[in-house]
């Protein structure tokens, strides 16, 4: 789960970690507010969205009046920003962080993830903040300190002023940026984050770190332990697609292409996405259907993958294990009479009573076309949706 | 021959008293050998009582007094998982497999670090795996029996469906099964592929090795460089990797299956494979073909 920026600050806050003084806002008039509250002649505008690269796209921006406070809140709230996250399409700005102006000294960079080889979480810290860190591990990866931190002893003081001084810190911000960076450890431990980011940490021109940017990704099989995180989502901010699969227990991801798959398992899910691409097509989505797929389960997923007009066909996949083939054959039958379908749909079923699956769909009456294994399905469905 | 069970491992269910640890001890049970193998189940709440005519114990340490338990399957729910894990481990079982699904992360760091440290050398696989089976002997998990087949193939993978759709190639190309090995999907776990594939070369009774991986992590990398090293010409390995079409930064149904920061995509652990000199194919209907080539 994503949070945005300002979400991520209250949170760092909270784990003794300094950053500007800030107000989240969702209309003009309470940006002006928020800047007046705030005091001082500078503030930046700064769009609230769930997706990086926000400066360039034109999403923050420097004000040094009340007049260019308004001018640049009324030109960011609304608009489609456009980053390399978030698709050509953008994502509609609704919420905006109005923060006191920083005096930049220099910019760092911290990161933390969870590190998948030594199964521990890992620091990630850089002198060369505000840039795209995955271009600075390209280019100059001996500039990226790592530190891999014992979980049963947190960050030491001893790493954190080792990683602070290898960074950059002069020795009067060493202290500051210790609290910092194990205030970051912490929030990221407590709070089972998948992913933390400041980026850039900053060193002001009177010697003080402070976190100039937050962000924060939460590990969703932890969400049932942490309620506070769970109220900080933003729907809006999330494909509807997704948001209505989730109250099924469907796993659905919207995809670029125009058959539908349904499958069971996400591994098959997957490596049938890969053959439709194989031969020659491009899947509109990514679906499992899990391992105890109901009629009704199959029906709303049928709904799902319909709800988008560039389906021209679909593709169930389906290896019957503890599941049996004849319920999800019943499935299909009552999902594609309810939804009227209309468009062409390809079954493969392989395992527990797939006999009895194959003779459900031929007596439905339906033109449902059936196939013997993943690659005869994706050629079949490719050359259907193609009209050969 | 076969690796990690066989015949004469003894299980102890943890979950028994929950739906899926019923139906799936159930299942397990009616398969081959299972009801010599399957011989307690574990709940404090429910000691003395039994299931099936299976004796639930208070914990597993006494479930291994009493019937000499060596392995132990989990269905414990999410979030008592881990604890359920720690368990198995101070109990020093051989092998503990870990079904549940949707265990937090941070919960698995820290039972992995605390198994590291006490250096333990009870084996964990999974969790958010299917299981493993040693056809015609013994099955371990939620996988259907009966598209297995004994032989001499051995099968890891990181998905579950995936895993029996290679099976079910292999069966239907009569090529039989030495044991069939289900890592899981998640970011932080046991078993990886590079410690079953060392198992498989050292197993008498493997001859060849379906390796299924899928986008994210490196462990499909790290276990062909091992094999290039180590065992380029002992025995055959073909792999498939799943989500080359999966978009970069969006989990894809697996905790662990996800790009990040432009890594762990399935091209670049295709050309290491194929670069440590396992064969691999694009088109997953056809990896018990391709396996059959390379006997």
């Amino acid at each position: 789960m994503k949070i945005h920026e300002y979400q991520g600050k209250e949170i760092l806050r909270k784990f003794g970690v300094a950053t500007p003084r800030g107000k989240a806002c969702f209309s003009v008039d309470e940006a002006a507010k928020a800047a007046e509250e705030l005091g001082g002649k500078v503030w930046v505008v700064k769009a609230q969205i769930h997706a990086g690269g926000r400066g360039k796209g034109g999403g923050v921006k420097v004000a040094k009046s009340m007049d260019e406070v308004r001018q640049h809140a009324g030109q960011i709230l609304g608009m489609q920003l456009k980053t390399h996250q978030t698709g050509p399409e953008g994502q509609k700005v609704r919420r905006l962080l109005v923060e006191e102006g920083a005096d930049i000294k220099k910019e760092l960079y911290l990161g933390m993830v969870v590190d998948r080889v030594t199964q521990k979480v890992c620091l990630m810290a850089s002198s060369e903040g505000g840039m795209d860190i995955e271009e600075v591990a390209a280019h100059t990866p001996e500039k990226i300190h790592k530190v891999f931190v014992d979980p049963a002893k947190g960050l030491t003081d001893a790493e954190a002023d080792d990683v602070a001084r290898k960074i950059g810190v002069p020795d009067a911000s060493v202290a500051q940026a210790r609290s910092v960076l194990q205030g970051l450890y912490k929030a990221f431990w407590e709070t089972d984050a998948s992913l933390a980011e400041i980026n850039p940490l900053i060193l002001t021109g009177d010697g003080r770190v402070v976190a100039l940017d937050a962000k924060m990704n939460f590990d969703s099989n932890a969400l049932f332990r942490h309620e506070d995180i769970v109220a900080m989502r933003d729907l809006d901010e999330e494909d509807p697609a997704e948001i209505e699969a989730s109250k099924f227990d469907l796993s659905y991801i919207s995809l670029d292409g125009n058959i539908g798959c349904l499958v069971n398992g996400a591994g098959l899910a997957m490596a049938t996405m890969d053959t439709i691409k194989l031969f020659g097509a491009e899947p509109a989505n990514f679906l499992d259907v899990g391992g105890g797929a109901t009629t009704e389960k199959v029906t709303e997923a049928f709904k799902l993958m319909l709800a988008n007009p560039k389906v021209k066909g679909i593709l169930v996949n389906i290896f019957g294990g503890i599941m049996k083939c004849d319920t999800i054959a019943t499935g299909v039958v009552a999902a594609a009479k309810e939804v009227h379908l209309s468009v062409p749909l390809v079954v493969r079923m392989r395992g527990t009573n797939e006999d009895i699956g194959k003779q459900i769909l031929k007596d439905s009456g339906l033109p449902i076309i059936s196939a013997s294994d993943m690659a005869d399905a994706a050629q079949k469905i490719v050359a259907a949706v193609s009209g050969k | 021959m076969s690796i990690l069970i066989n015949k004469n491992t003894r299980v102890v269910t943890q979950g028994i008293t929950g739906k899926t640890g019923q139906f799936h001890t159930k299942m397990s049970r009616e398969y081959a050998n299972g009801a010599n193998c399957y011989v307690a189940g574990v709940n404090p709440k429910k000691a003395g009582e039994s299931y099936e005519g299976i004796p639930i114990f208070a914990s597993v340490k006494e479930a291994k007094q009493q019937t000499g338990v060596n392995t132990s399957v989990i269905y414990v729910p999410p979030p008592f998982a881990a604890a359920a894990i720690w368990e198995a481990v101070e109990a020093e079982l051989d092998l503990v497999i870990c079904i549940t699904e949707g265990i937090p992360v941070r919960d698995m760091v820290e039972v992995k670090d605390k198994m590291r440290k006490a250096g333990s050398k009870t084996v964990l696989c999974g969790p958010n795996c299917p299981g493993i089976i040693t056809p015609e002997e013994i099955k371990i998990g939620i996988m259907p029996g009966h598209i297995h087949m004994k032989g001499r193939i051995g099968v890891v993978s990181r998905s579950g469906t995936l895993t029996y759709e290679a099976v079910g190639q292999l069966s239907d190309l009569k090529l039989g099964q030495s044991t069939a090995v289900g890592i899981g999907g998640d970011p932080v776990n046991g078993l990886k592929h590079k410690e079953v594939l060392e198992l498989f070369m050292n197993d008498p009774d493997t001859d060849a090795v379906i390796m299924i991986g899928e986008i994210g992590g490196s462990d499909e990398e790290a276990a062909a460089e091992w094999y290039a090293k180590e065992c380029k010409n002992k025995k055959p390995v073909v792999g498939f990797i799943a989500g080359v079409t999966a978009p970069p930064g969006k989990r894809m149904g697996h905790a662990g299956a996800i790009i990040s920061g432009g890594k762990g995509t399935a091209q670049e652990k295709l050309a290491v494979m194929e670069a440590c000199g396992i064969k691999t194919t694009k088109n997953p209907a056809e990896m018990g073909k391709l396996l059959k080539s390379v006997l």
